[in-house]
């Protein structure tokens, strides 16, 4: 648990005039899921996007401070965003699979844009990355459907198997379950214990049960301050700031 | 699994660099393509203006055609004609075209409306040249002449769907709830669509008009053979009547210079006129 | 009291009759085009059958003979000539507007592409006759026929006037046209397919061909086709640069004329009642093929909304 993957260092970040985000300090170990949560508007989504530098994407937003990722600083201004998107991947709120793309295409997106073109190579990671989002026995009679012919649920793991596609060590997902039903979401919540093993998941959620179910640590965001963040078992129990009690038993929120 | 892996890294860094290169040469491209349509523009307004300053005068507006060899004269019967027929034109196209905009807006949930809307917008795509043929076999054949009031016509015709969709469009704006106020308050619905639903949205509307009067002061094609052109000043009705559009095109292909010179001045005048009336109006609109 | 009902009620009905009554008038004004065109059309399909019409090459008024191919030809090869060049132009200036432009520049190109749609046809004629065909005469056209003389569509003398006159002068026009339609498309793709795209490791070039281009396919149709109804039926211009004369060549270089120059040319001067009825078959014709470019344009606009 010493070991350190990614490390955020005095990170602000901003939408033209708006600050979101106030100088975060906070680091991530390999093999763990670390839950963000907070009241919506804290910055905690805005936070996620700023490890894969999708939060400069917004026309006038942009960020100060580093992001360490594997010891290098991705807000150096030699990094390429885009190699960086490749080792951080990302899952979003509200599933968003390529609606002109079928769904073995949808899987392999990422590697096809690498220039990967191997019949053979692409149907190996295809069938990996659906197997990995438990996706695999449901779909794969109709791969060469669309994409967004698929139940909401559905489309939700193909957007977690296109993200495993190109096995990246970190996978950020900003409230993935909250646009599903439960048994979906049950389905998704299932495949983090297993997704754990291989990557670092760092997971937005506005449900404290569903952090207190998956996460090994938790961090607690209000106004764009990180307020607490620890072992999710004690920040749960033994809150060491006032505002996490509070919000933990539903004072505000 | 690792050597897959391992495989794909040391390809995938290969192709990065490719990758990144045809980016940077498509965002090339596209920045060259939008700055090729707007030089485009500048290009062919920056040569009117340059080649029609030197002859502006007010002659221009005042004067009328001079035979071949003799400089100077003006498009004061072009102008006048243009006005005429432009304002007639509008006089029908606009309350006929609001008309059918109402219809569709407020009545329009029918299988009627449906086949309005796209006969609207088909009229709106029928080729100007089309129109006057139309209004030629209309009305010129039957008159047995040509005359500013079939020039007039062409143009409504041209003018009718545009304000029909562009009114339609504005309307769907207004709140369902403010006519139902309106109703609630026992005042009739036909006085409610008058006095509340049009009038909330007159700005919109008015600027849909003047962009529409911009359209139809430029056509040419439709006064060809409906209005014809007159080397005099005549304002009749029911005679040939000249116009701005068509003096340029007229003088354009002319092989006389002092006519080509003519025809500059003319088209900055048209220009200007129609560039003011679009600046303008997104301008006050705002 | 219920007199006062029944005078609403009269007076509602009185105005929905007057709109309903104009709103009808639309689609018979739009029914009268193709009547009156057809009606007018009557003598020359005395003398000739349309498919006779349609597909013989000889157009000529002294010998009171009268076949479209030339015209037909010279408007599909002008307006696809000017799509070739206008549509990735176009789309272009749309991804460049809407993807990379710093808002302020957005808005002023985009202002400016859109005031190109603003200028009459017949200034867009002067421009084409005094700058872009001498122009081509003198500096493309002798380039093109000695680097690429042996494409038949680049043989013979350079004219200047012509079809890639034509060609280029409409591609200007028609730009605004695909542009705004392209930027309503690419509006229209949420946001979180781009963010989907670029999450993946898209550079910016992949992004807009995974998430926009792709997916946004029958739209592009769309603008393409409306921007093709707009260069067929284009006269003005055309008619001043494309040489007005009714001939099949290969060449891009020579002379041609299309359906609506032709009837601005010759209507006016056209005294023989089967020329004027033969011009007239060309406006219906002309009529006939922008109301299917049209037609299919809005029904994809409409089953995309």
């Amino acid at each position: 648990m010493t070991e350190t993957l990614l490390s955020v260092q005095n990170l602000n970040a901003w939408f033209g005039m708006h600050q979101a985000l106030k100088n975060i300090q906070i680091e991530f170990s390999p093999q763990t899921v670390t839950a963000l949560i907070g009241p919506s508007g804290c910055g905690k989504s805005t936070f996620v996007r700023c490890l894969n530098r999708l939060h400069e994407e917004v026309p006038g937003a942009y960020a100060t401070g580093k992001v360490i990722l594997q010891g290098k600083n991705i807000y150096e201004s030699s990094v390429d965003p885009v190699l960086i998107r490749r080792k951080v991947g990302m899952v979003f709120q509200k599933p968003n699979p390529f609606p002109s793309l079928s769904v073995f295409d949808n899987v392999v997106a990422g590697l096809k844009l690498a220039g990967i073109r191997r019949k053979s190579i692409l149907m190996e990671v295809a069938e990996r990355s659906l197997k990995q989002a438990a996706l695999w026995e449901e779909v794969k009679n109709k791969l060469q459907q669309p994409g967004t012919s698929l139940s909401g649920g559905q489309q939700q793991r193909l957007c977690i198997a296109r993200a495993l596609a190109v096995e990246p060590p970190i996978l950020l997902m900003d409230e993935p379950t909250s646009a599903l039903d439960p048994i979906s979401t049950a389905k998704i919540e299932e495949l983090l214990a297993e997704l754990k093993k291989t990557m670092t998941v760092i997971m937005v959620t506005h449900n404290m049960q569903q952090a207190a179910r998956i996460s090994d640590k938790t961090a607690f965001f209000l106004l764009g301050e990180l307020v607490e963040f620890g072992q999710t078992s004690t920040l749960f129990t033994v809150p060491k700031e006032k505002k996490t009690e509070q919000y933990i038993t539903g004072k505000f929120g | 699994m690792t050597s897959l892996r391992r495989q794909i890294g040391d390809f995938t860094r290969l192709r990065y660099r490719r990758r990144k290169a045809l980016s940077g040469w498509m965002t090339f491209c596209l920045t060259v393509s939008a700055c090729a349509a707007a030089g485009g523009l500048l290009g062919v307004f920056g040569y009117v203006v340059w080649k029609a300053v030197p002859h502006f005068s007010v002659s221009f507006f005042t004067g009328l055609p001079q035979p071949v060899g003799e400089p100077g004269g003006g498009m004061l019967n072009a102008l006048l004609g243009s006005l005429f027929m432009v304002a007639l034109g509008t006089g029908i196209g606009v309350p006929w075209g609001m008309a059918a905009g109402v219809y569709l807006s407020e009545y329009g949930r029918g299988r009627l409306a449906v086949w309005v809307r796209f006969a609207a917008d088909m009229l709106s795509s029928v080729p100007s040249i089309v129109t006057g043929l139309f209004i030629y076999v209309l009305i010129v054949r039957p008159m047995h002449r040509f005359s500013g009031f079939a020039g007039a016509l062409a143009l409504s015709v041209i003018l009718i769907p545009i304000v029909a969709r562009n009114t339609e469009e504005l309307l769907k704006l207004v709140p369902q709830h403010i006519r139902e106020a309106g109703l609630a308050l026992g005042i009739p619905r036909w006085r409610v669509i008058l006095s509340i639903v049009l009038r909330g949205s007159r700005g919109g509307l008015t600027t849909g008009i003047i962009l529409g009067v911009a359209r139809i002061s430029g056509e040419t094609a439709p006064l060809l053979f409906t209005a014809l052109n007159n080397r005099l000043l005549s304002l009749k009705w029911d005679q040939p009547m000249a116009s701005l559009p068509v003096q340029i095109y007229t003088y354009a292909i002319s092989p006389f210079e002092d006519w080509n010179v003519q025809a500059w001045v003319g088209a900055f005048v048209l220009v200007l006129f129609v560039f003011l009336l679009n600046t303008v109006t997104r301008w006050v609109m705002k | 009291m219920r007199q006062l009902k029944k005078d609403v009620r009269f007076a509602d009905r009185f105005f929905l009759a007057c709109v309903r009554f104009l709103a009808l008038a639309v689609i018979v004004l739009l029914l009268g085009m193709g009547f009156f065109l057809w009606d007018a059309s009557g003598t020359a399909l005395k003398s000739i059958s349309f498919f006779t019409f349609l597909t013989t090459s000889a157009w000529d008024p002294v010998r009171d003979v009268y076949g479209a191919l030339p015209v037909v030809y010279g408007t599909l090869i002008s307006s696809f000539l000017s799509l070739f060049i206008a549509f990735p132009l176009s789309v272009g200036v749309a991804l460049f507007l809407n993807e990379l432009a710093p808002p302020f520049l957005a808005k002023v190109l985009g202002f400016l592409v859109e005031m190109l749609a603003a200028i009459p046809s017949v200034v867009y004629g002067l421009w084409g006759v005094f700058v872009l065909v001498p122009w081509l005469r003198t500096e493309v056209q002798p380039l093109l026929i000695q680097k690429l003389g042996f494409l038949p569509m680049f043989q013979g003398p350079a004219y200047g006037v012509g079809m890639m006159a034509a060609g280029c002068v409409l591609s200007l026009m028609v730009l605004p046209t695909i542009s705004s339609v392209s930027r309503e498309v690419f509006r229209a793709i949420p946001e979180n397919q781009r963010e989907a795209a670029l999450a993946l490791g898209a550079t910016r070039w992949e992004m807009m061909k995974l998430a926009l281009l792709r997916s946004s396919r029958s739209g592009l149709f769309a603008a393409f086709m409306l921007g093709l109804g707009r260069a067929l039926g284009e006269t003005m211009a055309v008619t001043m640069v494309i040489g007005n004369r009714a001939q099949i060549v290969s060449s891009l270089l020579a002379p041609a004329q299309t359906m609506a120059s032709v009837i601005a040319n010759e209507y006016a001067e056209a005294t023989s009642d089967v020329h004027l009825s033969a011009l007239a078959l060309v406006g219906l014709l002309l009529f006939g093929i922008t109301f299917v470019t049209n037609a299919v344009a809005r029904l994809f606009i409409w089953r995309l909304k």
